[in-house]
């Protein structure tokens, strides 16, 4: 599979990239096997943690984002769109500033997760497989409306004056500074989260042709269903939980590799798997070059990759709209 | 040998009665053309015999576990919507989803079903267009051809040959005729009685709720029938090329 | 001046802390709710003796001030409503420097007609900072880590505190003079001999996060740590003594272990 070989390829230098690049300038690759001095615990310290949140959640969000498309049958539909990331950061903000967070050392990815629960429950059960793009747009702009208004609340009553300030990491997403700690925060939730979705192939391959189709192939659709809401959401919870909502990622990469792979949604999985995790170490370099002292969010710069392309496909599909 | 039986097989919709107590089977070597007016119930019959209606009485499809029921019928739902801009060999190669686990690759016997659907469907030529930018007729046979490529003993089809040209029409005809004397079952709902009495090896009436008659072409096409159910006259000839079938007028 | 004001109340943590230290028994009636609280007030005790606001015009002026203290940075819009409705507000600017601090204190002594203790005050300040200002001629260097990563430099008072204690700032080998936002892999760079972070608030932030990062503790590790006390930093008032006097007892021990 040449397509395979190629993303990870990709992959594997943007992740070699992501530990060179930084504030500090560039760093050897030697410093990451150990030694004294200011250069190698930038390495193990703040730029390992940040090259492997980046491949992770890059995983996650592409992988996600196909699964979903695969199940609603909709090239619109993602994570961040639907308002399923919208959720799960309230929850990580509620596990914050509830104290919860602080008292249980999973409490925080743990609430990602109940919050992007029920944000892919409600998503499926509004706009399942024989909803319309327009139902899975409206009730994305609803949902992702209200879990914002609910995570700035939460926000301004917080005790902490720097809390106020932090809606734009939630809504944005940056892996700045983080630490290893957060990779270990995030690991568990999300293996499980990529194990579950990468199950779900052979269901969405058949789904294509509608879900009749898909249950006389011996498809169980409660059992898929059940597959992707928890899938998702464990990856996209513990996501979130570390590095706040990084859109447009999983609406982005599956529609530039479907034609690479025939447009069959199970291999779309890894591919898209591989893809984002390419686009999210790219975009996570990117930030660093344009704005190197500044915490430039990632999210940004993904929508503004993303955004047009999104309008783009709302254009192609307007007709299915109506 | 019996492929599908169907025993006090009820329906009942948003409090409405779709089906009652219907019982048949389908046998290996036939090919039963299922016929009756808009609203009969046709579609509704195969999908309660396949499980995707709830449904009370019992059918021998259901019985079975999910996933062998996969490799015992294939099903071609009325409705073409095809979500992925796929190619044709990829479209019919989904046929082959109950056949593989969940990361294997096709193998040669894949690649042979998937080959040979395409031939039946006289598809070998279209095999690496876009299916979503073919006609609606062209998509209806690659959905056949995916519908073959299952592989299964039962082929049940909805309205398979709606918005096909005439040629096409009767290469489908002749395609499930096919099976069914190669020892495999099939199941069509149908409009056209006139390929349905030239092609299918027996007839199944829906009507009233119910099954009204079930038999030889010529036993279930009466005079009759025809007026208590669809409510015109027909002249129904054997000729030289065969029986022929021809609605002339609506009874009012 | 028509004799000394005899009902003060201040709306400004700093003029605060200033007036309980040189206003007459009964002369301040109220204080600003900031300065009850310990996190961010060195006077807390003191200033829970009086009766708080929260620096609403219509609140102080109900109290029938004939003066009332606030700072630069106070609301605008308070400060102007209550000089419309004839009340006399006076002022201050927050220092930056020891300077600051010595002007503030004579200043107050002025508007509330306690020169001679504001003198007194003034004096033991002046010898308590000579006695401390002894930095040796090889400065450590200091980091300041702050929320979001910021740090500050020698053109503020938490910078003028470091230097006093004899300690040479990162923040000026950056280039920063006032103050400004330092990735944490260059702070890792500099490879500072202390990091003071500040004292986290009540609740988490990500803000916060990074003066937690495993980096943070790792610096401090290899060099002495100090945590800021922000009551004694965030104001000019003779408190930033103590804060210096701490810093610079730490940098003795540095010396000491060398």
């Amino acid at each position: 599979m040449r397509l395979l070989v190629l993303l990870t390829a990709l992959v594997a230098l943007l992740f070699i990239g992501s530990l060179t690049v930084g504030p500090a300038g560039f760093g050897g690759l030697s410093a990451l096997a150990g030694g004294d001095g200011p250069m190698p615990l930038i390495m193990r310290e703040i730029r390992l943690p940040r090259a492997l949140l980046g491949l992770m959640i890059g995983l996650s969000l592409g992988l996600s984002g196909a699964a979903m498309q695969g199940y609603l049958r909709n090239p619109l539909a993602e994570p961040g769109l639907i308002g399923v990331s919208s959720t799960a950061a309230l929850g990580a903000v509620l596990a914050i500033h509830t104290g919860l967070a602080s008292a249980w050392i999973l409490g925080l990815p743990l609430a990602a997760l109940a919050g992007a629960v029920a944000g892919v429950a409600l998503i499926l059960l509004l706009a399942g497989p024989r909803g319309g793009s327009l139902t899975l747009i409206l009730a994305g702009i609803a949902l992702s409306a209200m879990a914002a208004a609910l995570t700035s609340l939460v926000l301004n009553l917080a005790p902490n004056p720097w809390a106020a300030n932090e809606i734009i990491f939630w809504m944005m997403g940056s892996l700045a500074d983080r630490s290893m700690t957060h990779v270990w925060l995030a690991l568990p939730l999300m293996v499980v989260g990529w194990l579950a979705l990468a199950t779900t192939g052979r269901g969405l391959d058949a789904l294509t042709l509608g879900e009749d189709a898909a249950a006389a192939m011996g498809i169980n659709l409660g059992r898929l269903r059940l597959t992707l809401v928890l899938g998702t959401a464990c990856v996209i919870g513990a996501g979130v939980a570390v590095a706040g909502a990084i859109g447009f990622v999983g609406l982005v990469v599956p529609h530039l590799l479907r034609p690479w792979v025939k447009a069959r949604p199970s291999q779309l999985l890894w591919a898209s798997a591989l893809g984002g995790a390419a686009m999210v170490l790219a975009a996570d370099m990117a930030v660093r070059l344009i704005l190197p002292d500044g915490d430039l969010k990632l999210g940004v710069l993904t929508a503004l990759v993303g955004a047009p392309l999104f309008l783009h496909l709302i254009y192609k599909t307007r007709r299915g709209l109506a | 040998m019996t492929l599908l039986s169907l025993e006090a097989l009820s329906v009942t919709l948003r409090d409405r009665d779709v089906l009652r107590d219907v019982s048949c089977s389908v046998s290996r070597g036939e090919f039963v053309g299922l016929i009756g007016p808009n609203g009969a119930g046709k579609t509704t019959l195969m999908r309660a015999a396949l499980g995707l209606v709830p449904s009370t009485g019992a059918s021998s499809l259901t019985a079975m576990p999910l996933a062998h029921r996969a490799c015992h019928a294939a099903w071609m739902p009325q409705s073409r919507d095809i979500a992925w801009p796929m190619d044709v060999e990829t479209l019919v190669m989904l046929g082959r989803v109950p056949h593989l686990s969940a990361a294997a690759r096709p193998s040669a016997a894949d690649r042979a079903a998937v080959d040979a659907a395409l031939d039946r469907m006289q598809m070998q030529d279209m095999r690496h267009r876009t299916v979503t930018r073919l006609s609606g007729g062209e998509q209806a046979r690659a959905l056949i051809a995916r519908t073959l490529a299952q592989g299964t003993p039962l082929v049940m089809a909805d309205e398979p040959i709606a918005g096909l040209d005439p040629a096409h029409q009767i290469a489908t005809m002749q395609v499930f005729a096919d099976l069914a004397t190669e020892g495999r079952g099939v199941i069509a709902s149908l409009h056209d009685l006139g390929l349905a009495v030239r092609h299918c090896t027996r007839l199944v009436l829906l009507g009233n709720g119910g099954i009204h008659a079930d038999g030889a072409p010529a036993d279930v096409l009466t005079p009759e029938n025809l007026r208590d159910i669809f409510g015109i006259t027909a002249w129904f000839g054997d000729t030289d090329n065969g029986p022929v079938f021809q609605p002339l007028e609506v009874i009012r | 001046m028509a004799g000394a004001p005899e009902r003060v109340v201040s709306i400004n943590l700093c003029t605060d802390q200033l007036a309980l230290m040189i206003a007459d028994e009964g002369q301040l009636v109220s204080v600003s709710k900031l300065s009850q609280d310990a996190r961010g007030s060195a006077m807390a005790e003191a200033a829970s003796a009086l009766p708080a606001n929260a620096a609403r015009a219509e609140e102080v002026f109900a109290m029938a001030p004939d003066l009332v203290l606030a700072g630069t940075f106070s609301s605008r819009a308070t400060v102007q409503m209550l000089e419309r409705l004839g009340v006399r507000v006076e002022k201050f600017s927050a220092a930056s420097s020891m300077g600051d601090i010595r002007a503030g204190i004579i200043r107050m002594g002025e508007v509330l007609g306690r020169q001679d203790r504001a003198a007194e005050l003034l004096a033991d300040f002046d010898t308590e900072l000579a006695r401390l200002s002894d930095a040796p001629a090889r400065r450590p260097r200091a980091a300041m880590y702050f929320a979001n990563g910021y740090t500050t430099g020698e053109a503020t008072l938490a910078g003028q505190i470091v230097h006093t204690a004899g300690f040479a700032n990162i923040a000026t080998e950056e280039g920063f003079a006032a103050g400004g936002f330092l990735p944490l892999e260059k702070l890792t760079l500099t490879e500072p001999d202390v990091v003071i972070t500040g004292q986290p608030y009540r609740g988490a932030s990500r803000a916060e996060d990074v003066m937690r990062h495993p980096v943070i503790d790792r610096l401090k590790g290899r060099a002495a740590t100090a945590s800021v006390t922000d009551g004694d930093w965030v104001c000019g008032t003779p408190f930033v003594l103590r804060a210096i006097a701490s810093l610079r007892d730490m940098r003795l021990e540095m010396e000491a272990a060398q």
